[in-house]
């Protein structure tokens, strides 16, 4: 069974070639259908590799598919590892991509009529089903050169779907503008995986997974090879400071949010972004001979964790929150694999999956709503200017409890289950995260501490300015449900989110001891896993500041904002430092500043002076000098060209003849 | 009789087949003659397929035929073909992309279609030539006879400062060839042979190798082109027609790396290894240099012009590496960058034929006016800036990896991977400013989308790119063996120096 392992990426492959040639012509229902099937039957191989690994004791298996590079001494194939690493991970991928395939069936009809764009409806599932094949090549990879395929593949397919409508965005070039943006700095994290490659092989002999390992296990490292593992592991760490959105490198994600909304929750909050977790988790050996690299990585994640928390609690675009949100609760999975607690880690990674995703396409429903809100209000009042409100921001929601009837209690799930409340997933996931910091490492538990704290708050802020209070506008005001195949999905992911704890609870009691198989125990055949035993004062504490979180978001939006024009009341707490918060702490203009313009300056100085005013100058003068002597040359008459051609082949005819009739 | 009809004469001789052909028919007869040149060129491609089916995997030359060519005094010169796992790919690559730059002028050249098409036929003569001859006096006069058909393909049918292009191309490449000849004449007269394979196998004394490797370097470091020796390029191609682009960067500039792994690498190793680490600054510096001018271009051509200066530092980089990997990667990448490059020049050329204009500024939206174009040049695109999956990547990766442990220093590998990062800001910026955004210059809004015959020239490259990203072992299993026998030499030569 594990030989079926390779249709985990055929069929979303085929499903991607099929609609990327055929597309236009089977129409917008049978290229739909077809993208669902394909990451449906993925799914499917996802469970079956499951089934078998169940079979095999849960030993990991490799399976070759194809030779790929053979070069002097140098190897690598085409070849699957099948763990419960890469198996969880696939579960994930595949299981909440055939979700969002589903939803995005409803949601890109009404989608590309808001756009004006009917026929570009089978290109949204050909970059989706591409992307799912990517992604599954990323995370079955046996090796490192693989696992870039998969890498830079995602890569591409967000850049694909962030400038789905590149028409669109500012000036009709933001949404481009955004998807380049994202692509460049995904490179510039690439970049460090690239040099980490030629580190591991130059200096292992290899670059496949597990006979790294193998070789790692016996290795004596001196002082070089110390620094020589800790460049590696610190160069991969830039890598998933991109690819999973952490400081410096996350400035890409939120302008991704220009992306259609099933992509936001696909690629932008669910799978893509954790790449970076999953690769560190896959490495766990390679880190662990790397302390400093580790301590790295943790303060990365848990800088990120709070940084990326305090933007969100001041920004009004509905998915901007949640990207920021996002940013936030991938940095406690980094600070949670640099604390060398990767079951906490991923167990975070596959209920932030099921809650991210649930929120990400609530979000999308209740911005549907409202435009169809706005299309049937703007008919009835005879309305314009009001109309042409961004669907997205959240000044101009409010009030809709009770017009999206299922809407409203998945998304309140999702809000409630990433704020960290019992007995939703996200409270015992984060719970870990928090217990491992507690045991292991004070400071970055404050840290985090704080950034759960601003989690639950901005959650509260939003619940509150999207459902509670009067509707701010017409749109609002109409807000009508979305169909059921846009909340059916919706439901499923708010079932897991509620009851995701279940993959791994706490050791409490008798409950998580003998014979039971949570997420601990599986991963455990992949990767060391330390089960810590419940701490009361933890997730006392962490309980009682997400109420209080919510309470104080209560006092704050509870009743306030009347209409859109109303100030935020945080910015009356807050003063000056609001604006820095809503201004994302200028560190895009900052980088405008340090980076993008020297870099623009310096390739038209390069053109201009260095280029046509130094080199091209320097060479045609020596030609000048060239041309004074030859001067015949000079006066070419290229009119004759025909002359010219003849002497040419009557020379090489005569070259050829010489020798084969003259001897 | 033997030698006429030997496999490796009529793949190099054959079009002239088709020129004997097209000097007899009259110059009106416009499709006659471009269907008589086309069929000529798929034939010598025939011809050339039929030579990868004779050629073993195995080191050394194959397919040789040698005969007497003229003797003057001490002075003789053998016409003295063959081939072998550096050559066979390129001579391919060479007979693969002409058919398809014949068939790109099928409307965009109207004027003197016979002499433009004799003139085509002409250059490939002296390319197969340049990538089989064995005797250097004959790789000489193929390698100068390249340049003529060229001359006139740029300063005929070129834009509007083609007399400019066409001079500065020629009085560049013919002033380096002069050192070569020097050269090759003093290594005839002072080892009474000019047969390569009788030159490597005496070995060259180290003090004279140092000289020789310079003189030859000079003129393909001009071909190639190595920084700072480069803006002859730039002017050749935006002045050159489409046809003419894709061959300039498809092959001719290969005749030039090609002379390094041939000459430089292959007769003076141990001036190689010394100068090594100096080519391979040059390189690296071409790498950054040509993506940062690259990107400030405001013709799209020029852009593409100047991406191939940084394409081609990756393969000097990666033949400087000394080391299989390196010089594989290398090869490869030659492979590859002719066929993204002539790819991406025929995509230029497209648009060309459509709006007379190249300017960046000019276009703008046209993914929803030409969206088979728009989806076909993003797949060039991205081969070119090194997507993993396709071509660019496994070529650019391979020469990466072998230059962390060439005689280079890592670092140079190090700074050169940069150039990953650069190739995606400039071709993004390139995909961005054609293709993005509204259609906002009503010029650009009724465009038609791309002919069959356009996609069916770009297919045959688009297959290549993916099967070469996916599936490159073919490739590399090829020249594996005389790459392997180079590089043992090479090393032999290190030991020496040292």
């Amino acid at each position: 069974m594990f030989s079926l392992v390779p249709l985990v990426v055929l069929f979303p492959l085929a499903g991607f070639a099929a609609n990327a040639f055929f597309g236009r012509q089977l129409g917008a229902a049978r290229a739909g259908l077809l993208a669902v099937l394909a990451a449906g039957a993925a799914f499917l191989v996802a469970v079956v590799q499951l089934a078998a690994l169940a079979g095999n004791g849960f030993a990991p298996v490799t399976v070759p598919v194809a030779e790929w590079l053979r070069v002097g001494d140098f190897h690598v194939a085409w070849a699957f590892q099948v763990d419960t690493l890469s198996v969880t991970m696939m579960l994930v991928v595949a299981g909440v991509g055939t979700l969002i395939h589903i939803y995005a069936l409803g949601y890109m009809r009404e989608d590309v009529q808001h756009n004006g764009d009917p026929g570009r409806y089978p290109r949204f599932f050909v970059y989706l089903n591409l992307f799912l094949a990517s992604m599954l090549v990323l995370v079955g990879a046996d090796n490192f050169l693989m696992l870039f395929v998969g890498w830079e593949g995602v890569g591409l397919c967000s850049y694909l779907l962030i400038g789905f409508w590149f028409e669109k965005g500012a000036a009709g070039l933001g949404n481009a503008r955004a998807a380049m943006k994202a692509f460049v700095v995904n490179r510039i994290g690439d970049f460090g995986l690239l040099l980490a490659m030629f580190l591991i092989y130059w200096t292992f002999g290899t670059l496949t997974f597990s006979e790294l390992f193998e070789r790692l296990k016996t290795v004596r490292l001196d002082a070089t090879g110390q620094l020589i593992v800790t460049a590696i592991t610190l160069l991969l760490l830039l890598g998933a400071t991109g690819k999973s959105a952490q400081l410096p490198l996350y400035v890409w994600l939120p302008d991704a949010m220009a992306g259609p909304t099933p992509v936001s929750a696909l690629i932008h909050a669910a799978t893509m972004v954790t790449a970076g977790i999953y690769m560190i988790t896959r490495n766990h050996v390679l880190f662990a001979l790397a302390p400093q690299s580790m301590e790295v990585v943790a303060w990365i994640g848990a800088a990120t964790a709070l940084f990326a928390g305090t933007i969100a609690v001041a920004q009004t675009d509905i998915k901007r929150v949640l990207a920021y949100s996002t940013i936030s609760q991938l940095g406690f999975m980094i600070a949670a694999v640099g604390l060398g607690a990767y079951v906490a880690g991923m167990f975070h990674l596959v209920t932030h999956a099921f809650f991210k995703a649930l929120l990400f396409l609530s979000a999308g429903s209740v911005i549907q709503a409202v435009e169809r809100g706005g299309a049937q209000g703007g008919a009835h009042a005879g309305q314009s200017a009001e109309a042409h409100h961004d669907p997205q921001d959240m000044r101009f929601m409010g009030g809709l409890w009770g017009k999206l009837p299922i809407t409203q209690w998945v998304f309140l799930i999702g809000a409630l289950a990433l704020a960290g409340l019992p007995p939703l997933a996200g409270f015992f996931s984060k719970d870990e995260i928090l217990l491992d910091a507690f045991e292991h490492n004070p400071a970055i538990f404050w840290v985090l501490v704080a950034a759960a704290f601003l989690t639950a708050f901005y959650m509260g802020r939003q619940l509150l300015l999207v459902f509670f209070g009067q509707p701010r506008s017409t749109a609002a005001a109409h807000a009508t449900e979305s169909p059921a195949v846009v909340t059916t999905p919706l439901i499923i992911l708010a079932l897991l989110s509620f009851f995701g704890g279940l993959l791994n609870l706490p050791k409490f009691g008798l409950y998580g001891y003998a014979g039971s198989l949570l997420l601990k125990e599986f991963l455990s055949f992949s990767v060391e896993a330390e089960a810590l035993p419940f701490n009361a004062f933890v997730a006392g504490l962490s309980t009682v500041l997400a109420l209080a979180a919510l309470g104080l978001a209560y006092v704050l939006y509870g009743r306030a904002q009347a209409t859109a024009q109303d100030r935020d009341p945080l910015a009356a707490l807050l003063g000056p430092v609001f604006g820095w918060l809503r201004d994302k702490w200028y560190v895009d203009e900052l980088y405008g500043f340090l980076v993008v313009t020297p870099f623009n300056t310096l390739s038209q100085l390069a053109a201009r002076a260095l280029d046509l005013g130094g080199v091209d100058m320097t060479f045609n003068n020596l030609g000048e000098l060239a041309r004074a002597v030859g001067a015949g040359l000079a006066r070419f008459q290229l009119g004759y060209a025909r002359r010219y051609a003849l002497v040419m082949f009557l020379g090489a005819v005569a070259v050829l003849a010489y020798f084969l009739i003259a001897r | 009789m033997d030698v006429l009809f030997s496999t490796l004469t009529t793949v190099t001789a054959f079009p002239l087949v088709g020129v004997v052909i097209l000097l007899f028919m009259r110059g009106e007869q416009k499709t006659a003659l471009r269907w008589v040149a086309l069929t000529t060129a798929l034939i010598t491609f025939g011809l050339s397929l039929l030579m990868l089916a004779q050629f073993s995997i195995a080191p050394g030359f194959q397919l040789v035929i040698r005969t007497p060519w003229f003797r003057v005094g001490d002075f003789a010169a053998d016409f003295y073909l063959g081939v072998d796992g550096i050559s066979v790919l390129l001579v391919l690559l060479t007979t693969f992309l002409v058919p398809i730059a014949i068939a790109s002028t099928w409307e965009a050249v109207q004027d003197r279609v016979r002499e433009f098409l004799i003139a085509f036929l002409l250059l490939e003569v002296g390319m197969v030539g340049v990538f089989l001859a064995l005797d250097l006096v004959l790789f000489y006069v193929f390698w100068e006879f390249t340049l003529l058909p060229m001359l006139f393909l740029i300063g005929i049918w070129g834009g509007e400062r083609r007399t400019y292009a066409a001079l500065k191309f020629f009085l560049y490449t013919f002033a380096g060839s002069i050192f070569m000849l020097v050269a090759i004449v003093w290594l005839g007269l002072s080892y009474g042979t000019f047969a390569l394979p009788e030159l490597m196998a005496r070995g060259l004394p180290a003090g004279t190798q140092t000289w020789l490797f310079l003189a030859f370097a000079l003129a393909f470091a001009i071909k190639v082109p190595v920084w700072p020796l480069h803006s002859w390029l730039p002017d050749a191609h935006v002045e050159a027609p489409t046809a003419g682009s894709v061959i300039l960067a498809g092959v001719l500039l290969k005749l030039g790396t090609y002379g390094f792994v041939r000459f430089n690498l292959g007769l003076f190793p141990q001036a190689a290894v010394q100068f090594a680490p100096f080519l391979g600054v040059l390189a690296v510096i071409g790498i950054l240099y040509g993506a940062l001018v690259s990107y400030a271009q405001a013709d799209a051509k020029k852009l593409v012009a100047y991406s191939s200066v940084s394409h081609l530092g990756f393969v000097m980089l990666g033949l400087f590496a000394l080391n299989p990997l390196g010089l594989q990667g290398a090869l490869l990448q030659m492979i590859n960058h002719g066929l993204s490059t002539g790819a991406l020049f025929l995509l230029v050329g497209f648009i060309y034929e459509r709006r007379h204009t190249r300017l960046l500024s000019e276009f703008g939206g046209l993914w929803k006016v030409m969206p088979i174009y728009a989806a076909l040049a993003l797949v060039v695109f991205l081969s070119s800036a090194g997507l993993p999956g396709l071509n660019g990547f496994v070529g650019e990766f391979t020469i990466l990896l072998g230059a962390w442990d060439g005689y280079a220093h890592w670092g140079f590998a190090a700074a050169a991977a940069l150039g990953v990062i650069l190739a995606a800001v400039y071709l993004l910026w390139l995909f961005f400013k054609m293709f993005q955004g509204e259609v906002t210059n009503p010029k650009n809004a009724g465009l038609p989308d791309l002919t069959r015959r356009e996609v069916a020239l770009l297919v045959p490259l688009l297959i290549l790119i993916v099967w070469i990203g996916v599936y490159p072992q073919p490739f590399f299993d090829l020249m594996a063996p005389a790459v392997d026998a180079l590089a043992a030499n090479l090393s032999a030569a290190a030991l020496a120096v040292r």
